[in-house]
């Protein structure tokens, strides 16, 4: 071919037209040289008869209607695939950016993927260990599920990120691989730095893939992101039979980035001004994890999310709760207490969890001890709800060891820290001893006989350093 | 005729130049991969079209075909079992002959062409025939018995059959001749537009319910066969488990199952747990009745918006056959996002929150398809349909979920909170109706019981004066108040706790028949009057408390299996014998 263009008829924000363009295809790349001797990426977003809308990668600054010379190259948007990815660090738009050169190819995708046939999906059912109690216990990370973190502006969600990679473990399946994804969208330097730094530390740099693209970076670059990242996930998993858990931070940023492109293609908008496809969109992102038949990896999810003004019902948490597997729920009140990780147990959930748990998977007595501590611990917020009405002491002795029950929870079971990586049977003891606090006819979702086996008040009193004359003493109240 | 070509692509929205050949809804072939899609306005100067696959790849300059016909489903034995996209492809098919990714310009037939049916041939020559009538049927699963019917439009004098044997569906296996001299061959599939609802004789009134097992839908909110209901509720409220438990257990013949822009590991689900399940009443796999339309959230748009019509359509044939057809819709919000979303690319002009102002009408056409119905041959059958509603933000006054509840009349308002305390089914009492009830109060009192809509009653009015009690007791605690409040707050725990909250996964609670349901309600009315006639003989609520009867009750759902019911008669005696016991 070899035709290229010269000048541009508009340039709208990161869009430009050209005009009298043949045989150009829809989604197709084009590379638009300025006179100035750099090159830029773009995409054909929009074709009507002979004319092209090009969104442009990297911007367009200093372009002007005379001073371009653009190439169609024929091809969607693709990304050069190799096992060599393993430890590399690539832009938003999946060009290297550690001065290691070009990514051999192996072969190229397009970043776009296709959707993946439900009949050909296996169902996830087998577990991840964090090593974080409130996670391994209650919302437990199923291998292939998406299950995102929902926080706020100043909540600890890039530590929890951090300590879910280092810690994170498969089970069962020893010799498998297991790898991290890790695309950064629209992050601050530093936090992009922070993430460097904590995988350097704990060894595991030649495992992950990692994508920066900063929050000053151009916004179309930063609506690439998560396909090239993707794009990778899927190769390494469903060609390579490996593991993979791709980390995306931060969604929020994403969306920001979908809106401002939406807008400046002077397009309808809908709820707070995000387009109306934002649900398709970020379907198209989140569906791509999964297993599929006769592959032996899996891809996993977690993307982050920071709740704008901590409001759940926001678009973007909104959108993402309808399309993911559950949801992590950082709480305010928590972090403020110190408590880490403050994971919000109530309205935190994994939809995957009740088929991925119990024997064979983590223990028996699983979904037992889960779903008695919910109901317990939602028992807590009644009391406490009250107690901040008629004052503690006003309370009844039941509600009252509800509360002690409930502090305990909280200091013992949510707050673990940092470096504290517990596995499934200390989480799952531990759990037993925080309902062993309580009197047993209180615990009604449970078996007896189950509830026999594990439940010992006496072990609980002396874990706790609770005094028995304490909790009679209440009781008498 | 000059070739018609694309002029414009805008995501799914291509457009033509100049074509005068096209006509409403016809369905078209894109570009040289023959992308399918669908002609969706006409102007003198261009056509609009919106492309049920994507259009990456696509070039201005290529050619469209017409097909002179509107998108149609086809309908014939080898529906049940199977799992199609929203525009009725097999996806079994596709993942065979393109592997696991969903490729573009895929072209498989809807229903399988080889396999070979025992067809039962039931008119012979010289037979008059109308549109609707059965001419033939097979075996199409050890469930249910595929009956081919003459096309609504057509109708005539047999002139040709066929014996009886195994044929594929596009045999022809008869031939008649209509009033013009026409003749016209019949196999045992026939094609029919997703858009249009298959006509019937008369629609009858509703007085059956669809008995689900579900303690709190078949008490206190009841739908009936032929009707509509609503599930909204926020994400986690559990309306894809509601949806999946009202599948494998209501006594509908048929399920059809729409997953339209959900989540592709919920299909898989439900094509793992459906071919395990083994339907009670046949001793078959759930599979054999059910037929899943699955256009996950990542497939594309134009064709979400087209599963829900098919879905319905699907339903329509086999209620024409005779059957009680269940329809899940999982969820229409998704498919109104459809709407919205293509309505954008067409810049029309957006009513609120950016939904096209047709909004209420298509669901009202949606629902509309809904009935107990007779058909043209004289056969009676019902389509139900269960719409769940994903309202966002969980804020129920958003133009989905608003205009829904004009067109159904039943609602489950799913609740968060009671899905945060792991309360399932998070419906909440108050919020949630049901206008069958008065239509379906002989059929109840006829085959379950007198006492069972009284018991209803009362339950509902226990509650709600819970719903008032639980005011005060937020404000000022619970021990203020007198015995008798308490024991009503302590009742309707037992009704929350023992009766409305259901266990999915419990081997017995996952189905609770009717009478169980009935017996269930009279042993918590029973203790509720015998323990305020004790209050008012002076004793102490703490003391009937103390007798452990609350704690027993709460559990009889699983400690009654539903197969020893009579169990549950034990209970009273022992209410009776505690109560007098007390000091």
């Amino acid at each position: 071919m070899g035709l290229q263009y010269i000048g541009l008829s508009e340039i709208n924000g990161p869009l430009v037209a050209i005009d009298h363009v043949v045989d150009a295809s829809y989604d197709e790349m084009v590379e638009i040289k300025v006179a100035d001797g750099t090159t830029r990426m773009g995409r054909i977003v929009q074709l009507e008869g002979q004319r092209a809308i090009v969104q442009v990668f990297e911007g367009t600054n200093k372009l002007s209607l005379t001073n371009t010379r653009t190439k169609l190259l024929g091809r969607p948007m693709e990304m050069p695939l190799s096992e060599e990815i393993l430890g590399r660090t690539f832009n938003g738009a999946g060009v290297p950016i550690d001065g290691l050169g070009e990514i051999y190819a192996e072969k190229r995708v397009d970043i776009n993927g296709q959707p993946l046939n439900p009949v050909s999906r296996v169902y996830p059912r087998n577990y991840i260990n964090t090593g974080i109690s409130s996670i391994d216990a209650l919302t437990t990370l199923i291998r292939g599920q998406k299950l995102p973190i929902f926080s706020g502006s100043g909540m600890p969600h890039n530590e929890l990120a951090v300590q879910i990679v280092k810690q994170a473990k498969i089970t069962g399946d020893e010799d498998a691989k297991f790898v991290i994804v890790f695309a950064a969208m629209g992050v601050k330097n530093d936090i992009a730095d922070y993430f460097k730094r904590s995988f350097e530390e704990a060894g595991v740099m030649e495992k992950v893939v990692m994508f920066i693209n900063l929050s000053n970076d151009p916004i179309i670059e930063r609506t690439l992101t998560p396909r090239c990242a993707l794009t990778c996930a899927e190769y390494l998993a469903y060609e390579h039979d490996m593991h993979v858990l791709v980390i995306m931070t931060d969604i929020t940023s994403y969306c920001e980035a979908l809106r401002e492109f939406s807008s400046s293609k002077g397009e309808i908008p809908g709820r707070k001004g995000y387009p109306g496809y934002l649900y398709s969109d970020l379907a198209s992102l989140y569906e791509r994890a999964g297993i599929i038949k006769g592959s032996k990896g899996s891809v996993t999810q977690i993307p982050i999310l920071t709740m704008p003004n901590d409001d759940i019902t926001h678009p973007i948490p909104d959108l993402t709760g309808y399309i993911t597997e559950g949801q992590i729920v950082l709480d305010r009140d928590l972090n403020q207490k110190g408590y880490y990780p403050p994971v919000g147990v109530l309205p935190s959930l994994s939809r995957l969890m009740k088929d991925g748990i119990g024997e064979g998977y983590t223990r028996k007595d699983h979904s037992d001890v889960s779903n008695q501590l919910f109901a317990c611990y939602a028992k807590v917020q009644d009391a406490r709800s009250l107690a901040s009405v008629i004052g503690e002491d006003e309370l009844s002795p039941t509600d009252k060891q509800y509360m002690s029950f409930g502090n305990l929870f909280e200091e013992h079971f949510i707050a673990q820290g940092a470096d504290v990586n517990r596995s499934i049977e200390e989480t799952l003891d531990l759990g037993w001893d925080l309902l062993s606090v309580l009197p047993m006819e209180e615990l009604d979702r449970i078996d007896d006989a189950v509830l026999k086996e594990h439940y010992d008040h006496q072990r609980a009193m002396e874990r706790f350093n609770l005094k028995e004359e304490k909790i009679i003493k209440e009781l008498n109240v | 005729m000059s070739e018609n070509v694309i002029y414009s692509i805008n995501g799914p929205v291509v457009t033509v130049k100049d074509a005068t050949d096209f006509s409403m809804l016809e369905m078209v072939y894109v570009g040289n991969k023959k992308l399918i899609g669908e002609v969706i306005s006409i102007t003198s100067h261009a056509t609009t079209i919106q492309v049920y696959e994507t259009t990456t790849g696509l070039k201005p300059g290529e050619p469209v075909y017409g097909t002179g016909q509107p998108i149609s489903a086809t309908l014939g034995p080898g529906i049940l079992r199977n799992i199609f996209d929203g525009i009725e492809r097999p996806l079994q098919e596709i993942a065979n002959e393109s592997g696991a990714f969903i490729p573009t310009g895929s072209n498989v037939s809807s229903l399988d062409e080889t396999a070979l049916w025992d067809v039962t041939l039931k008119v012979k020559v010289g037979d008059e025939i109308q549109g609707g009538d059965i001419y033939a049927t097979c075996p199409e699963t050890p469930l249910i018995e595929h009956r081919c019917m003459l096309l609504p439009t057509l109708s005539g004098k047999v002139i040709e059959v066929k014996p009886d044997g195994q044929y594929t569906i596009n045999d022809v296996i008869c031939k008649i001749e209509d009033e013009k001299g026409e003749v016209h061959e019949l196999t045992l599939c026939q094609k029919w537009p997703i858009k249009d609802p298959r006509p019937v004789k008369e629609r009858l009134p509703i007085s059956i319910p669809l008995v689900t097992g579900q303690r709190v839908i078949d008490t206190l909110f009841p739908i009936a066969k032929g009707g509509t209901a609503a599930i909204p509720g926020g994400f986690g409220t559990g309306k894809t488990m509601t949806q999946h438990q009202l599948a494998k257990w209501c006594d509908a013949d048929i399920i059809v199952y729409v997953g339209c822009g959900e989540r592709g590991n919920e299909m898989t689900q439900v094509l793992e747990e459906f071919s395990e399940l083994i339907d009670p009443k046949s001793n078959r796999p759930l599979t054999d009745r059910t037929v899943l339309i699955a256009n996950t959230s990542n497939m594309p748009v134009a064709a979400r918006e087209a599963s829900i019509y098919t879905g319905v359509t699907l339903a329509e044939y086999y209620r024409d056959m005779g059957y009680h057809v269940a329809i899940m819709a999982d969820s229409t919000s998704r498919w109104a996002e459809a709407l919205r979303e293509i309505s954008g690319r067409l810049e029309e002009m957006p009513a609120e929150e950016g939904f096209p102002a047709y909004l209420p009408s298509r669901l009202s056409q949606f629902y509309e398809r809904a009935g107990y119905m007779e058909n043209l041959n004289g056969s009676t059958g019902s389509v139900s349909i269960i719409g769940a509603v994903s309202p966002q933000g969980s804020d129920f006054s958003e133009p989905v979920t608003q205009n829904t509840k004009r067109f159904v009349r039943c609602f489950w308002a799913l609740d968060k909170s009671l899905a945060y305390a792991r309360h399932y089914y998070a419906i909440n009492w108050n919020e949630s109706y049901s206008e069958y009830v008065t239509d379906l109060a002989k059929w109840y009192e006829k085959n379950v019981g007198d006492q069972f809509l009284k018991d209803r009653q009362e339950l509902q009015a226990l509650l709600a004066e819970e719903t008032k009690l639980m005011e005060i007791v937020k404000l000022i605690g619970s021990d203020v108040l007198p015995d008798d409040q308490k024991l009503i707050i302590e009742i309707s725990r037992i009704i929350r706790v023992g009766y409305l909250q259901q266990n999915a996964f419990h081997k017995d609670d996952t189905y609770v028949p009717l009478v169980k349901q009935m017996k269930m309600m009279e042993v918590i009315l029973y203790l509720y009057h015998q323990a305020r006639s004790a209050l008012s003989e002076g004793k102490s609520i703490s003391s009937v408390l103390e007798t452990g009867l609350f704690d027993k009750v709460v559990k009889m759902k699983y400690d009654v299996p539903n197969d020893h019911i009579e169990m549950l008669d034990e209970y009273m005696p022992m209410i009776d014998d505690a109560i007098a016991h007390i000091q």
